[in-house]
């Protein structure tokens, strides 16, 4: 079967296709080589990074944006959610900051996006 | 406790009757069923302090119109409302319309109208250049004026509040029984009221509200109008209000600057469009638009701020209603209120309250009429006064609304004054944050943040506007559903 | 009060264009900023995907914001934060308040305006129908929901594919409500394709393609219905209807620059980008002030903004030591021509370009097999190939020096067009 996968790795967006039957070698519409490694991975097992925000106490605001370090199986985002939501931070954070260590086992932690 | 007057309905009219009467030593109470004054008709109309050439002579509209123009000067000076005499022009594309004119004019003479003059096309397009090259002539009346008429009603509202008035918000009157000679008020919630006299100001329910004891003497009718108010570098097109010739649905589509500097254009007119509907829809707005062209072709309705529609008063009398019901000597209608209703509001309001004095309600002049605080507008202070105020509140340094230049210190003065606003556009209303181009998109958050700290609220419980009209829906936080993956 | 370069905006914009013009010599450099806290709209953008461009690394709007707020330490560059500026005048005097100070007076030797943009509103393209609450700008409900920590709504409809609605769109999800769709006018979405991608498609999200909201109604002073209807060009086609219960909608319906003090400074304003006319140094029409990023002109990417906010950092403090703002070449024109909707600059001097000249513009239309061509009256000058074009995608053109030399001072024009096969 053919497969249309849109790119996401960076704004241009590249519209690769290749064949289920033997996608390593019909890989084809990528731009770069990290085109090509998607792909492949977008058919057997989709990643994607999270962003959201965390509840802070004594800061500027009520929420701290935080992101995942690292890709995560598609299938987890609302799980890793989940675990944001939990968790309440006090401040000061440092970006970069982890926030949860490698979250439900994914070997990914969730971090801080700035300082507050 | 008895009041010896209940108003219902805070509009321009009921504001306007309680301000006349908190100068007497009468006990009086202010009616409103929206969570604010002046929500309805008088939020949502020309802006315009008509000069008083339109009404029949021998209508009570005549008879009000040119002496309410003059007495509205006064109250917005003493009131410090923007208010400026800026003149109007009703403009003939034609013999049959000069005909119109001059018919105007004779109206206006016996009615009291000062300066009124017959000009020119070209004389016309001296003065304001981009009317269409198609015009043969206009009345130019320069008693008439723009005014904000949402500000006029509240600061009217806030010296009678101030003068010992009591303003009951959000009072959906259901029931008027009589007992014992005075009137019980229930409103939607089941609190009652009790007073000697009603003064029915309700605005286009004020049928409803009659019919209540059983006067049926008159229908109130509505017709919706809708409106475009554009950016302040269109606001510069015109420095007077521009009329079309007036037509069997009213005075037609204007073109006039507004009181804070914008471009108004509009109303069409929709009658029988319902008393709640200031729903805007896309063939009225096309309609204004297409209409404003025969004026002027220089406005670029790109430039849109606000769409609005508001809901006139269409009487079946087809003229005020002012007077004591035949139903019960006790109760006075002043329904009716159609343009120039706004601009008739201050002699009505002193005619009506001559006629609640000779009717009984006492009559004994207050000592001390307060005046009530001139609100700081900071934008139009100068430099010297700007680092003064800053100095005596620093909140005054920190501008919130950045459309509109609106400081944090105007917010908290609007929410610690005579009548707590406790929606955002109750702040819009009384400051301006959230009037201009970006519509509060910017400003918002803060604003409802402001309202938050000041009135010790949750956030989530500050609405826009009317009762039910909630911002928020809860904290974030609280994960989503993972099936839609 | 004196600073040599005053840069009104502490966004992206203002923070690379003050860094870069204190890198190239300026003296005394003041960054205002309104908000409290500098990095402006990047502060809400938690998402992923600042800065491929010019670090190379995908961030998110607070990381990209940091990289430029830390570097600025050190630099001696002043920042006054809550400070709003209320007037600028030809002769360089920025007016501003905020509530520490009170009322400044600054003297500037240069400007650079990074004021942004802001969202076109529901009255911006008249959306008939009731005035129920419920009803955001996509941006204004971002920041309710990644500053505030506030939800906007249960069951929400998207207005605009821009990539702020479709960014919003599973922000939305990702905290619990139910996304009914995605509504755009165009035949096309305004968004990158790997939004569409990642926002909705991952989320099962509808998008609707060439519909666009009709009427409103609310209940009880909220929205609760919403009304969409398939358009012909934009032209609503009666019959059409798919009625949404929702009780949000939001707006992604286009960014305008800032630029109402930029007006009041007397500065030339290019109707079709609603931003400053400029040269290729990013000056305005007033000697010594600038213009970057979206109060320019509206970018889809912050790189891109980076990139030109160096280019004026660097030409404000050029302008500040030599303290001339004369022509050293030809100046050229630059008018858009077929199918461009605009072009930044829209001027440039041949005498202060390097080997090249850099031109920004936009197409009207998607191309699928496009030449860009520069002309001068019916001669092509020079001509380039790109696969695809689509309206939402800002395009770069380099103009080599030698074709901006054979135009010989005539005025240019910039088109994109089918090519022939």
């Amino acid at each position: 079967m053919i497969k249309n996968i849109t790119c996401i790795c960076c704004p241009k967006g590249c519209l690769i296709t290749l064949d289920t039957e033997n996608p390593e070698a019909t890989i084809k519409g990528n731009a770069c080589a990290q085109g090509f490694d998607y792909a492949l991975g977008e058919l057997l097992h989709p990643m994607r990074t999270v962003s959201s925000t965390a509840k802070i106490t004594g800061a500027i605001h009520p929420r701290i944006p935080v992101r995942t370090s690292g890709n995560i199986p598609k299938e987890m985002i609302f799980d890793v959610m989940a675990e944001i939501n939990k968790i309440s931070v006090e401040s000061p954070v440092k970006c970069g900051d982890v926030l949860i260590e490698n979250v439900l086992s994914t070997g990914v932690d969730i971090i801080a996006c700035r300082d507050m | 406790m008895t009041y010896d007057v209940a108003i219902i309905g805070a509009g321009a009219i009921g504001c306007a009757v309680a301000r006349e009467l908190s100068r007497y030593d009468c006990k009086t109470v202010l009616i409103e069923k929206e969570n604010d004054v002046a929500m309805g008709t008088t939020c949502a109309n020309s802006a315009i302090i008509h000069a008083g050439y339109d009404p029949k002579p021998g209508t009570l509209m005549a008879k009000y119109n040119a002496e309410g123009n003059r007495m509205a000067g006064e109250i917005c000076e003493e009131l410090d409302v923007p208010f400026r005499r800026c003149g109007s022009f009703v403009l003939a594309f034609d013999e049959n319309d000069m005909k119109t004119v001059r018919e105007l004019f004779e109206n206006g003479t016996a009615n009291g109208v000062p300066g009124m003059e017959i000009l020119s096309g070209d004389e016309v397009r001296k003065m304001e250049p981009h009317v269409s090259e198609e015009c043969v002539g206009a009345l130019f009346a320069p008693s008439a004026g723009i005014i904000n008429p949402w500000g006029f009603a509240l600061a009217m509202a806030e010296q009678a509040v101030l003068n010992g008035v009591e303003l009951r918000l959000s009072f959906a009157v259901s029931k008027i029984e009589k007992e014992g000679g005075n009137f019980v008020i229930t409103g939607k919630n089941g609190e009652k009221i009790a007073a000697k006299f009603i003064v029915n100001a309700a605005g286009v329910y004020s049928d409803d509200i009659a019919n209540l004891i059983g006067d049926r003497s008159f229908t109130q009718n509505s017709s919706k109008g809708q409106y475009y108010i554009l950016d302040k570098n269109q606001g510069e097109l015109f420095d007077h209000v521009m009329f079309q010739c007036p037509g069997p649905l009213g005075k037609g589509i204007l073109v006039s600057p507004t009181i804070h500097g914008n471009l108004m254009v509009g109303p069409d007119a929709n009658p029988g469009s319902g008393k709640d509907n200031t729903a805007t829809d896309r063939k009225g707005l096309d309609h204004v638009i297409a209409a404003s062209r025969k004026t002027t072709t220089a406005v670029n309705f790109r430039e849109c701020v606000r769409n609005f529609a508001g809901v006139r008063s269409e009487p079946s009398t087809h003229d005020f209603i002012i007077g004591f019901s035949g139903a019960d000597d006790h109760f006075m209608n002043v329904a009716g209120i159609k343009s120039p209703g706004l601009s008739s509001s201050p002699a009505i309001a002193a005619d009506v309250v001559k006629m609640l004095l000779e009717a009984g309600v006492p009559s004994g002049k207050k000592e001390n009429f307060l005046r009530g605080r001139k609100p700081l507008r900071f934008k139009e202070l100068s430099p010297e006064e700007k680092k003064a105020a800053i100095a005596e509140n620093p909140a005054y340094g920190h501008v919130i609304c950045r459309c509109e230049t609106i400081t944090e210190g105007e917010i908290i003065d609007a929410l610690h004054g005579v009548i707590v606003p406790k929606t955002l556009d109750g702040i819009k209303r009384r400051c301006g944050a959230g009037m201009g181009r970006c519509q509060g998109g910017m400003c918002g958050p803060k604003v409802l943040g402001i309202i938050a700290r000041e009135l010790k609220i949750p956030p989530e419980e500050i609405l826009q506007n009317r009762d039910g009209s909630f911002i928020l829906t809860g904290k974030t936080g609280k994960g989503g559903d993972a099936d839609v993956l | 009060m004196y600073y040599d370069l005053v840069v009104i905006g502490g966004g992206p914009a203002g923070l690379a264009a003050a860094e870069e013009a204190k890198k190239n010599g300026a003296g005394s450099v003041l960054i205002i900023e309104r908000n409290e806290e500098l990095g402006g709209i990047l502060n809400q953008c938690i998402h992923s995907g600042f800065g491929i461009h010019v670090f190379g690394e995908q961030l998110t709007g607070p990381e990209y914001a940091k990289r430029f707020i830390d570097r600025l330490s050190g630099t001696g560059i002043e920042v006054k934060t809550d400070t709003m500026v209320i007037g600028i005048s030809p002769d360089k005097t920025v007016t501003a308040v905020n509530s520490a100070e009170g009322y400044l007076e600054i003297k500037a030797g240069a400007i650079i305006l990074a004021m942004g943009c802001r969202e076109r509103t529901r009255s911006s393209i008249a959306i008939p129908g009731e005035r129920p609450s419920g009803i955001f700008t996509a941006g204004t409900a971002q920041k309710y929901i990644n500053v505030e920590g506030y939800m906007v709504g249960k069951r929400v409809l998207i207005l605009g594919s821009g990539d702020i609605g479709l960014i919003m769109a599973r922000r939305l999800t990702l905290e619990g409500a139910k996304v009914l769709g995605v509504v755009e006018i165009m035949p096309y979405s305004n968004g990158l394709k790997r939004n569409i991608a990642q926002c909705l498609e991952d989320y099962g999200i509808p998008l609707y393609l060439s519909h666009t909201v009709t009427d409103i109604k609310g209940e009880n002073g909220r929205l609760s219905r919403v009304t969409v209807s398939k358009v012909n060009g934009f032209e609503p086609i009666p019959g059409t209807e798919i009625e949404f219960e929702a009780d949000t909608l939001l707006l992604s319906v286009g960014l305008v620059p800032e630029n109402e003090l930029s007006r009041s400074a007397g500065i030339e304003i290019d109707s079709r980008t609603n931003g400053a006319t400029v040269n290729e140094e990013m000056m305005t029409s007033v000697p010594g002030i600038f213009a970057c990023g979206n109060v320019l002109h509206v970018h889809d990417l912050v790189d891109f903004v980076t990139e030109e906010a160096q280019k004026a950092g660097k030409a404000a403090a050029e302008y500040l030591r030599e303290n001339k703002d004369g022509v050293s070449g030809e100046t050229i024109e630059i008018r858009n021509g077929a199918n461009v909707g605009y072009t930044v600059p829209q001027k440039i001097d041949t005498g202060k370009i390097g080997k090249f000249a850099e031109v920004f513009f936009r197409v009207r239309s998607v191309l699928n097999n496009a030449e860009i061509s520069v002309k001068a009256g019916e001669e092509i000058l020079f001509s380039k190939k790109r696969e695809q074009m689509l309206p939402a995608e800002m395009e770069k053109l380099i103009i080599p020096k030698k074709v901006l030399d054979a135009a010989n001072g005539r005025t240019i024009t910039v088109s994109a067009e089918e090519a022939e096969k």
